[in-house]
C-alpha cells in the first residue's frame, strides 16, 4: 500500500518532466524545419546553432 | 517574375528589413530551388560571409532563409545578389507578412495536445486498477478512493488546460446565439469532470476523469489537423505572393532607385516598370513606349500599345520597352478596388456556408441533450434516485459524446487534401473541398484558364523559324519568345536594337534584318493584327508568322471528363467574340458569352446561383476576381494573380486541367467517407444511447467505446488514400 504513494508520484513525476521537455523542444523551434535538420547532420561545420 | 538584381544598379531594399531594437536587422527571403545539405550549406556559408551579415539560417522545410544584419542598414541587395549568383532565385517577404507566418495557434493547439496526452496516459493508469475492481479483484474500497483522488489529481488541470480551445469556441458561438459542436464538447467535459469530483467525493464507484481527458486528446488530434490543413495552404499561398513580388521600383527625387513594398507606394511618386514586370499600381505614363499585356485584367489577349500620357492599370504586364510612371493611385485605390468590393461581398456569402460538421451538431446536439434530459428524468420516475439518474444521464452523454464526429470530417479532409496536395493541387481549407464536393455547373474563363495564356506559332512560311530565329532570341516580346521557343537554341543576332512598340533590328550573318510588325518592315497600307509578325532582311522578301494563344492539351479532355461527371460547362470570357467562339467550337461547349467585364461575370454568376446552381468558377485574371469570389467554390492556377488565388479555394500547379476534374472527384469522394463516419457515428450511438439508459456503461466501457469509434473513424478516413483514381 505504501509503496504505491511513492511511486505514483514518481510516475506522475516521470510524465511531468516528459511534458515539460517537450514544451522545451516545441518553444525551442525544433520542429520548425525537419527536412533541415534531417539535412544539416549531413554538414560538416554546422556550428551556427537556432539562434 | 522573380526579380533579378544586379549589382551595378542595385537597388535600395532597405524597406524590407525589420529594424530590431538593439539596432541590428532581419530580413526574411524566399529562396527557390533549395533543396538539398549541399544547397543548404552552399547558401548559409556564402550569406553569412558577407560582411555585416551576423547569421544566416536556411529553413529547408519552408524555403526561407533568416538573415541577420549586425547594424540596420544591411544591405539586402547584396544578399539578393549573392543568391542569384549561386543559382537561388530570391525574393524578399514583406515584414508584415513574414510575422504573420509564425504561427501560434499551431503551437498552442500542439502544446494542449501534449497536455491532454499526458493527461490521459496517467489518469488511465491510476484507472486501470479501478477497471481491474469491476471485475470483483480485490480493491479495497480505501484504495480506490485513492486512485480515484490521484487520477482526478492528474487530469482536472489537464483537462481545463486542453479544453480551453473548446471552452473558448463554445462560448463565443453561444454568445452569437448558434450551438456549434464545441457547445455539446464543453458540456459533456465540464458536466464528467463535475459528477465524478461528486462520485469521488461520496466514496462512489463511477468517476470519468480519463474519459473526460482522453476524449479532449482525440478532439485535439482533430482540431489539430483541420488546423495544419488551413495553415500549409496559408503559407503556400503568402510563398506564391511573394514570389509575385509586390514591390516596386521608386524612383526618388534624388534619381536613385528604391526597391520599396506595394503598400508603401503613394500618390505621385515616380515608378519604373522594366520590360517583363508587372504595373504595380495605376498611374499614367510619363516617358517610355511600350504595350502592356492585359491578359490578366480583362482577358484580351492582344497587346495594347501605350505612349506617354497614356493611363496603365495594376496588373498588366510592360511587354517591351521600359515605363516610367506617374502614380495616380495607390495600391488599395488601383483599378482593383471596384472589384474588391464585389470580391468582399463574394466572401461574405462564403462565409455564411455551414460546414459539414456544424450541420451534423445541430442535428445531433438537440436530439443527444434531450435524450440525456429524458434519461435523467425517466430514471427519476421509475425511481432510480437522484445520484443514480444523473449518473446515467452524465454516461450518456459522455458515451455520445462527439468524439468520432470531431475526427470524421478533418481526418477525411487532410487525406484527401493530401492526395491533391501530391498532384499539385493546393487546398485553402476544409470547406473548400465540401463545397466542391457539391457544385453541378463548371464556368470557365478562357485567356490562360483554357488555352495556355502565351501565344504560339501556327503559321510560318518554310525555312523562316529557322532564318528569323537569332532576332527573335535577341527579343523579351512574347511572339519573339515563342518564335524563339519554335527554334530552340542557336545563334543570336548582333547589333541588336528594340524599338518599343513596332520591333527588333539587327544584323544576321552580316545582313540586317528587321522582325516586328507589318510596318516596321516598310510594308504600309497591310492591317497587320496584333498576333502576327513579320521577318525581312534588308530588301528582301517580307514573311510573315502568325501566333495563336493555343488551348490547353488536355482542354478537350478535361470538359468530357467533367460531362462524364454530371456537371455542365460554360465559358465566360473578356476577350473578342471570335477567339472564345473558336475555342468553344473546338471544346464542343455551346454555352458560351464573349466580351463580358468583371461585373457582368459576376452578375451571370449570381443569376445562376438564383436559380439553385452551385457554380464552380475556374479563373486567372482580375476580370474573374469577383467571379471567383462569388462562386459557390472557386478554382485558380498557379501562374493566376495574387488577388485571383486569394478569392480561389484550390489553386493548382502546372499547365494540367485535369486537375479541376480530380480535384472535384476527390472532393466527392472526401464527402462519401465523411458522411459514412457520420453514419458510423450515429450506429455506434444508436448502441450505446440504449445502453447508457440502461446503466450498463462503466467507465471501462466509456473509455473502449470512445477509442473504438475514433479508430474506426480514422481508418475509414485513411481509405481516402486510394479514392478518387479513375
Amino acid at each position: 500500500m505504501g509503496i504505491i504513494l511513492i511511486l505514483a508520484p514518481i510516475s506522475v513525476a516521470l510524465g511531468l518532466a516528459g511534458l515539460a521537455a517537450f514544451w522545451w523542444t516545441l518553444r525551442n523551434g525544433q520542429y520548425d524545419d525537419p527536412a533541415g535538420d534531417a539535412a544539416r547532420i549531413l554538414m560538416e561545420d554546422s556550428d551556427n546553432r537556432i539562434s | 517574375m522573380a526579380l533579378t538584381y544586379d549589382l551595378a544598379r542595385a537597388p535600395d531594399l532597405s524597406a524590407f528589413l525589420r529594424k530590431e531594437k538593439d539596432g541590428t536587422a532581419h530580413l526574411e527571403l524566399l529562396v527557390k530551388g533549395a533543396r538539398c545539405a549541399a544547397c543548404m550549406s552552399k547558401i548559409e556559408t556564402a550569406v553569412a560571409g558577407l560582411p555585416d551579415v551576423t547569421t544566416a539560417r536556411l529553413n529547408l522545410t519552408e524555403g526561407r532563409l533568416a538573415v541577420r544584419f549586425a547594424s540596420s542598414r544591411g544591405d539586402a541587395s547584396r544578399v539578393i545578389a549573392t543568391l542569384d549568383r549561386l543559382g537561388y532565385p530570391a525574393t524578399p517577404f514583406d515584414p508584415a507578412k513574414a510575422a504573420e507566418a509564425h504561427d501560434q495557434e499551431s503551437r498552442r493547439l500542439i502544446l494542449a495536445l501534449a497536455v491532454a496526452g499526458f493527461g490521459a496516459g496517467n489518469a488511465m493508469m491510476f484507472s486501470v486498477p479501478v477497471w481491474a475492481g469491476l471485475f470483483g479483484q480485490e480493491l479495497g474500497p480505501a484504495t480506490r478512493s485513492i486512485m480515484l483522488w490521484l487520477s482526478a489529481i492528474v487530469a482536472t488541470p489537464c483537462a481545463i488546460y486542453a479544453g480551453l480551445p473548446f471552452f473558448d469556441s463554445a462560448w463565443r458561438s453561444l454568445k452569437a446565439g448558434k450551438a456549434n459542436m464545441d457547445v455539446p464538447i464543453s458540456v459533456g467535459v465540464i458536466l464528467t469532470l463535475f459528477i465524478s469530483f461528486v462520485e469521488t467525493f461520496l466514496n462512489g464507484r463511477d468517476a470519468y476523469f480519463d474519459a473526460a481527458v482522453s476524449l479532449l486528446f482525440l478532439l485535439l488530434i482533430g482540431r489539430w489537423l483541420d488546423h495544419r490543413l488551413r495553415a500549409r495552404a496559408r503559407s503556400a499561398a503568402a510563398d506564391l505572393l511573394a514570389l509575385q513580388a509586390p514591390a516596386a521600383t521608386v524612383l526618388g527625387a534624388d534619381g536613385l532607385e528604391r526597391v520599396k513594398p506595394l503598400s508603401e507606394v503613394a500618390v505621385g511618386e515616380r515608378i519604373l516598370v522594366r520590360p517583363g514586370e508587372r504595373i504595380p499600381v495605376d498611374g499614367f505614363v510619363e516617358d517610355g513606349v511600350s504595350e502592356l499585356d492585359n491578359a490578366l485584367l480583362t482577358g484580351e489577349t492582344a497587346p495594347v500599345d501605350v505612349r506617354p500620357g497614356d493611363t496603365c492599370r495594376a496588373g498588366a504586364v510592360n511587354l517591351t520597352g521600359q515605363l516610367r510612371i506617374l502614380a495616380i493611385a495607390r495600391s488599395e485605390d488601383s483599378a482593383v478596388a471596384a472589384i474588391a468590393r464585389l470580391v468582399e461581398a463574394g466572401a461574405q456569402t462564403k462565409s455564411l456556408y455551414v460546414r459539414l460538421a456544424d450541420r451534423a451538431a445541430s442535428i445531433y446536439v438537440p436530439v443527444i441533450h434531450s435524450v440525456a434530459a429524458l434519461t435523467f428524468l425517466g430514471g427519476l420516475a421509475f425511481g432510480l434516485g437522484p445520484r443514480e439518474a444523473l449518473l446515467r444521464a452524465a454516461a450518456l452523454l459522455i458515451i455520445t459524446c462527439p468524439c468520432a464526429l470531431g475526427l470524421a470530417v478533418p481526418a477525411v479532409q487532410i487525406t484527401a487534401s493530401a492526395r491533391l496536395f501530391r498532384k499539385g493541387v493546393l487546398v485553402k481549407s476544409g470547406a473548400a473541398l465540401e463545397r466542391l464536393a457539391e457544385v453541378d455547373h463548371v464556368v470557365f474563363d478562357k485567356t490562360g484558364v483554357l488555352t495556355e495564356g502565351r501565344p504560339r506559332l501556327i503559321e510560318a512560311p518554310a525555312q523562316a523559324v529557322a532564318l528569323a530565329a537569332p532576332l527573335a532570341r535577341a527579343s523579351a516580346h512574347p511572339l519573339a519568345r515563342a518564335l524563339a521557343a519554335e527554334a530552340g537554341p542557336g545563334l543570336r543576332a548582333t547589333d541588336v536594337v528594340e524599338t518599343p512598340g513596332q520591333g527588333v533590328e539587327g544584323m544576321i550573318n552580316g545582313r540586317r534584318a528587321r522582325l516586328g510588325r507589318a510596318s516596321f518592315v516598310g510594308l504600309d497600307g497591310v492591317r497587320g493584327g496584333e498576333t502576327e509578325l513579320w521577318f525581312a532582311f534588308e530588301g528582301d522578301t517580307r514573311v510573315r508568322f502568325r501566333f495563336s494563344d493555343q488551348l490547353r492539351p488536355d482542354a478537350a479532355q478535361t470538359i468530357a471528363d467533367l460531362r462524364a461527371l454530371g456537371l455542365t460547362v460554360e465559358i465566360l470570357s473578356g476577350d473578342l467574340e471570335g477567339p472564345v467562339a473558336r475555342a468553344a467550337q473546338t471544346l464542343h461547349v455551346d454555352q458560351w458569352r464573349s466580351g463580358q467585364t468583371p461585373q457582368d461575370k459576376a452578375a451571370e454568376i449570381d443569376a445562376l446561383t438564383a436559380q439553385g446552381r452551385k457554380v464552380l468558377m475556374v479563373g486567372d485574371g482580375l476580370n474573374d476576381t469577383a467571379a471567383l469570389a462569388k462562386a459557390h467554390a472557386a478554382m485558380a492556377p498557379g501562374a493566376a494573380l495574387d488577388a485571383s488565388q486569394n478569392a480561389a479555394d484550390l489553386v493548382f500547379a502546372g499547365d494540367a486541367l485535369g486537375a479541376v476534374a480530380d480535384s472535384i472527384r476527390v472532393a466527392r469522394a472526401a464527402r462519401h467517407r465523411a458522411l459514412e463516419n457520420f453514419g458510423f457515428s450515429a450506429l455506434y450511438n444508436l448502441g450505446a444511447i440504449p445502453l447508457a439508459m440502461l446503466g450498463f456503461v462503466n467507465p471501462l466501457i466509456a473509455a473502449l467505446a470512445m477509442s473504438g469509434s475514433s479508430l474506426v473513424v480514422t481508418l475509414n478516413a485513411l481509405r481516402m488514400h486510394g479514392a478518387g483514381r479513375r
